[in-house]
């Protein structure tokens, strides 16, 4: 064992005095190796992380929502589709919700109004989430006002503000009474934005939500289950422009790296053959050339991880903040859960290290094989 | 490697450490390092308990259906709701004009028809 290793430290040695020689490729490679398992290594973790997030906090989302399609469109719904609602075999109850979008010119922000049920709220007052208070620079006690759609003025003073640890999910909110948000857009009593349904056994959701499309043909039912695959399949790690832009660059660094890889220069070919020609086997010329490139994968594969967890969960993945913002004005200020899968960790790891120095392997093998004295000429 | 063959190597002042070592106890660092980012990944996720249990509660309470992540248009803010034909919605050959529909996909078919 201590000959074994003895052994392998010498082989380590000369895999760094040869890569020492050629210093600036070296470091240019390794610098360009580790930015790209960074970045592929921060989209993973930061997708990961959302994912389970969105998992875990939206698995107390209705548990079945009912619009209204109207020549294909979400449109308002009757309060009389509550009722028919309610006498489905297995619905527990159902309730009308109203919500919907407010946008506000000060700010130049959209909001979601919404009318709570777990709480009360007066009229005249609103609960904001952390996001409208940082848009609109507004405390406790300030007043908003709004237009209302026959052009009055609508004011609203700010009873509470939503604490900003649940801003992922709260940001934007804006918590009205009743009374309020019919008067901001002039609704009738007896519509509502769509229905919240509890049903009395979760295992016959879909049962239920069947019988209630054969009685109101002209609604859309939305599914607990359909909301959640919505949030794994919205940040899907193979979708999104992030990765088709990433993509020409793991390309351009992958022909870059197969380059300087497979192409052996005139002084490698030279190297190899003096090692042939001075006793080295073709086993320990390989042995020698596998351990140069595993020196330079794992090191960009552990300085980029080591890099991209600190960018995603100790300095809120700050590069990937002004693609998520978009053109939204308002956007939650969050520190994702540090969720990490372990067999993600290990594919990045399988597939950053391993083709390299795979790459490496075959042009020296070819070269190896070669006699020396035909080699060094 | 035959043993016949000296290594090719610069002589080392005795003392100093080979760079072979040296390397060693780098990569061990490192090794280290990405072990504690576990450790430390599973703290966050322990201390995390009560603040995501106080956020899940928020969505039950209130029926939130989405998370705040693109705010500027109805689709992007609230996507499991959104019409059948997001993201093109607006117009059937509406050309998607925000940056963070080209991030996320449109809806999935779904339902139940």
């Amino acid at each position: 064992m201590r000959i074994w290793f003895n052994r392998q430290r010498a082989l380590l040695d000369f895999a760094l005095s040869s890569l020492r020689r050629r210093l600036g490729k070296t470091l240019g490679l390794l610098a360009v190796y580790t930015v790209i398992v960074a970045v592929l290594a921060s989209v993973m973790l930061f997708s990961h992380a959302l994912r389970r997030e969105a998992a875990l906090v939206l698995a107390g989302t209705p548990e079945l929502l009912v619009q209204r399609l109207l020549a294909g469109r979400h449109d308002l719904i009757p309060g009389a589709y509550v009722d028919a609602i309610r006498g489905v075999r297995g619905v527990r109850a159902a309730e009308g919700r109203l919500w919907g979008y407010l946008f506000d010119p000060a700010a130049a922000a959209n909001y979601t109004l919404m009318v709570p049920t777990d709480r009360k709220i007066a009229p005249g007052t609103v609960v904001v989430g952390s996001g409208v208070a940082a848009a609109r620079a507004a405390a406790i006690g300030d007043t908003m006002s709004f237009r209302a759609y026959d052009g009055q003025l609508v004011p609203f003073k700010v009873q509470g503000v939503i604490d900003k640890d649940s801003a992922l999910v709260a940001a934007d909110l804006f918590l009205v009474s009743e009374a309020d948000y019919r008067a901001l857009f002039g609704l009738p009593p007896d519509r509502f934005t769509d229905i919240v349904v509890t049903v009395r056994n979760p295992r016959e959701v879909r049962t239920v939500a069947e019988k209630i499309d054969a009685v109101l043909p002209d609604t859309r039912i939305i599914l607990r289950d359909e909301i959640l695959r919505t949030y794994e399949s919205v940040f899907d790690w193979r979708e999104g422009i992030l990765l088709v832009l990433l993509a020409g660059a793991i390309l351009a660094f992958a022909i870059f790296a197969w380059e300087k890889a497979s192409g052996l220069s005139a002084e490698e070919r030279r190297e190899i053959g003096i090692l042939k020609a001075v006793g080295w086997e073709t086993a320990d010329v390989i042995r020698l050339k596998t351990m140069e490139g595993m020196v330079v994968s794992a090191a960009a594969f552990l300085i980029g991880y080591l890099l991209a967890y600190l960018h995603v969960f100790h300095f809120g993945a700050a590069l990937f903040e002004p693609v998520l913002k978009g053109w939204s004005t308002l956007y939650p200020e969050f520190h994702l859960t540090p969720f990490v899968d372990e067999l993600q960790v290990a594919t990045l790891f399988f597939f950053t290290v391993f083709p390299y120095t795979l790459a490496t392997v075959v042009p020296i093998w070819r070269a190896a094989v070669v006699d020396p004295d035909q080699v060094m000429r | 490697m035959p043993k016949t063959v000296s290594t090719p190597m610069p002589a080392r002042r005795p003392g100093r450490p080979r760079p072979a070592d040296m390397v060693i106890g780098l990569f061990a660092v490192a090794v280290l390092a990405l072990a504690v980012t576990f450790v430390d990944a599973a703290r966050g996720v322990a201390a995390a308990g009560p603040a995501l249990a106080e956020r899940a509660k928020l969505v039950e309470r209130l029926g939130l259906t989405d998370l705040v992540l693109f705010t500027e248009a109805r689709y992007t803010r609230h996507p499991s709701q959104a019409d059948r034909h997001a993201a093109f919605q607006d117009h059937p050959f509406a050309f998607e004009h925000f940056p963070s529909g080209a991030l996320m996909t449109a809806p999935r078919p779904q339902g139940f028809r």
